[in-house]
């Protein structure tokens, strides 16, 4: 199957369960309404999305210096930076770290870039125990799923779902589908593997280049617990995250948990500088940062590609999309879905790959609208969605241009092009569709699966106007 | 340095891309007095089950060992600062305290299983998102306001900033960041199940602030 055909196939699945469909629906109404109660004043919201946008866009402008910057403070803060320019490479070295320290167990907070880079597969493969800590990530850990999003990983199960899961992994605790009571028992499990756990590994918000601090946002504590706990640490990040001051966090902070969840702020906000030091009784010896590339330089080659890396993952593209409501995070099939997803992953993974992706948008415009960051993402949806299907060399960095050109298709384009801008064969061909209207095929593809096909009518729009008595067309 | 670090630097500065000029303007000042900061800190605190509490300065103490004995909570654990000083000498006969006085190491399970609240002081409180700001160190440990199921924090009233930006500015982070910074806002929650809200997941299940006056 190409990868065409695998997506349709994803969507026809995605499409026939009720009980998914459900779930999101419900799931993503619900966020949708909370965001909106925390932006009262439509003026207010837009400054501090002008705010946002400009300090990401700013960072990234001066990226290369403020990387340099952020690796020369971390290491005088005691904090090791690593470099990876792919997800292996990344992988290598997070097992090279943990080997290294004789480190058997892994306690996860939720990281984006590790599901990127499939960490944990790597390193169960190798031996290591790892456990992800946040109670979305663990209920999928355990049914052995990838996230449906990227902020809620396990919003497509419902409790019930959840309680069997419980069950068939801890049989030993009486059954309950209660939230707050399948909250404790999450609880009580993961204490004590936050207790033994030899390592723990987490992502990062924003890292902040003037004073060499790693910044997490959580609700639940596990984020803290897994890098205060253990006694070494180690934070996963792409390379886009860095900021240049410490004074462009907060704005940064505010809109992040607000267009996310639509909490004025997570219950922790988490700013790590340095390991424990010699009078300290608590926290990590040893804090590593693997800086992640995975294709990031090569999307910021091009000036309009580049708005991807603004990115601050916050999900309220993907809770506002039309199709993803309907879909679900997994019929993507990538790591990223939603609106982000299908612009970033056809550039990560090149539009042979993900470039249907770019079909899943009905151009709505509401990603566009909400984005904390300005991100334009129907333009660069459109944009990705031309690439597929044009050969012509550019100097865009994207990969697998052209890949999903038709000739069919492109062929009944160039017809268009020809009757648009050639007025005698636009009448012509005007006439002969009114005239042989009845010729029109009652099928047409996936048009007539579930609509009727359309029929011109017997006389076209010029000659309806000549017939009122309009002279000029 | 390695090789993958060269190459992505030199990938990254192959392009540079237009600088943006849109003036950086986010302060909101407020102009927020003392009392309309206690009551946005409270109403913040308390819309996410945070417990807010105004006391006496020289109150606290007994206001914990009442409360404590009517939630029948007994064993607290303290650090070195002066406040566990201030309340070794004024607790309850009932309490039993725990001083975290070693490495974490040395004593992780009583501290994650034999512990029912902490006390520690706070940096600061952050008016507009009800925040409490700790900076933990060797004298109130990192751990102290994360594993016991309770964590009651101390707030002076003066303490109290409009919002996190004010704070930094004030206060000149920038010039050097401690080990671990924190905002607390709340007691650890979870919406992972249903998108249903559940208090206490892997941080305390409750937190109450004492604003000191």
């Amino acid at each position: 199957m190409n990868q065409t055909q695998e997506f349709h196939h994803r969507i026809d699945d995605a499409l026939h369960n009720d009980q998914l469909r459900r779930n999101f629906r419900s799931a993503m109404s619900g966020v949708m309404a909370r965001r909106a109660d925390q932006f009262p004043d439509d003026d207010q919201l837009q400054a501090l999305r002008e705010q946002a946008q400009t300090v990401r866009a700013n960072s990234l402008v001066r990226q290369p210096e403020l990387l340099e910057r952020l690796e020369q403070k971390l290491t005088a803060n005691g904090i090791q930076v690593h470099w990876a320019e792919s997800a292996e490479q990344a992988n290598t070295i997070i097992h090279g770290i943990l080997k290294g320290a004789d480190a058997r167990s892994v306690v996860k907070g939720k990281s984006m870039v590790s599901e990127e880079t499939e960490l944990n597969h790597y390193l169960e493969q190798r031996g290591i125990e790892v456990i992800e800590s946040d109670l979305g990530e663990y209920i999928i850990q355990l049914a052995k799923e990838p996230p449906s999003h990227i902020v809620m990983p396990a919003v497509h199960k419902n409790r019930f779902e959840v309680a069997e899961l419980f069950r068939k992994f801890h049989p030993d605790i009486p059954y309950t589908d209660d939230v707050d009571e399948l909250t404790q028992t999450a609880r009580e499990i993961l204490r004590t593997r936050f207790a033994n756990a030899d390592a723990g590994v987490s992502g990062v918000n924003f890292a902040v280049a003037e004073t060499g601090t790693l910044c997490l946002v959580e609700n639940e504590g596990n984020g803290r617990l897994s890098t205060t706990a253990p006694r070494l640490h180690i934070a996963i990040t792409g390379v886009e995250k860095v900021v240049e001051k410490l004074s462009d966090v907060p704005p940064l902070l505010e809109i992040l948990t607000k267009s996310a969840t639509g909490q004025p702020i997570t219950t922790y906000f988490n700013m790590i500088s340095r390991p424990r030091q010699p009078d300290e009784l608590d926290g990590p010896e040893a804090v590593h940062l693997v800086l992640l590339d995975n294709g990031r330089s090569r999307i910021r080659v091009d000036e309009e590609l580049l708005d991807t890396l603004r990115c601050i993952r916050c999900g309220a593209c993907i809770n506002h999309c039309p199709v993803y409501v309907q879909l679900g995070g997994h019929a993507y099939g990538t790591v990223y879905p939603g609106p982000i997803g299908i612009a970033l992953e056809p550039q990560r993974l090149g539009l042979d790959k993900a470039g249907t992706l770019t079909s899943a948008c009905t151009m709505c415009g509401a990603c566009g609208e909400v984005c904390p960051v300005k991100i334009p993402l129907p333009k660069l949806i459109n944009r990705l969605r031309a690439e597929a299907v044009n050969k012509r060399r550019t100097t865009t960095p994207l990969t697998g241009r052209g890949s999903l050109r038709k000739p069919s298709e492109a062929t009944i384009w160039k017809l268009w092009q020809q009757l648009n801008s050639h007025p005698r064969l636009y009448r012509l061909f005007t006439l002969a569709a009114t005239r042989l209207r009845g010729l029109t095929p009652g099928k047409l593809g996936a048009w007539t699966r579930y609509r009727s096909a359309p029929k011109p009518g017997s006389r076209s729009l010029h000659e309806l106007a000549r017939q009122e008595g309009f002279s000029h067309e | 340095m390695s090789e993958a670090r060269d190459r992505i630097l030199e990938r990254l500065r192959a392009n540079r891309p237009h600088e943006v000029s849109v003036p950086l303007v986010y302060q909101k000042a407020l102009g927020w007095d003392r009392e309309q900061c206690i009551a946005s800190f409270s109403e913040r605190m308390q819309a996410v089950r945070g417990e807010v509490h105004r006391v006496g300065r020289n109150d606290w103490v007994d206001w914990i060992n009442t409360e404590m004995a009517s939630r029948h909570m007994s064993r607290a654990l303290i650090g070195r600062s002066t406040i566990a000083e201030r309340f070794a000498a004024g607790a309850s006969d009932a309490l039993e305290l725990t001083c975290y006085d070693r490495k974490i190491e040395e004593w992780k399970d009583t501290l994650f299983h034999e512990i029912d609240f902490s006390i520690t002081g706070s940096l600061a409180g952050l008016a507009e998102s009800g925040s409490l700001v700790l900076w933990p160190d060797a004298s109130e440990p990192r751990l102290m306001s994360l594993v016991p199921p309770l964590h009651i924090a101390l707030l002076d009233a003066d303490r109290l900033f409009e919002n996190f930006a004010q704070l930094i500015e004030k206060e000149n982070w920038a010039a050097g960041m401690p080990t671990n910074a924190l905002l607390i806002s709340g007691p650890s929650k979870t919406a992972d199940i249903e998108q249903t809200l559940a208090y206490g997941i892997h941080g305390p299940k409750q937190l109450i602030t004492l604003i000191l006056e």
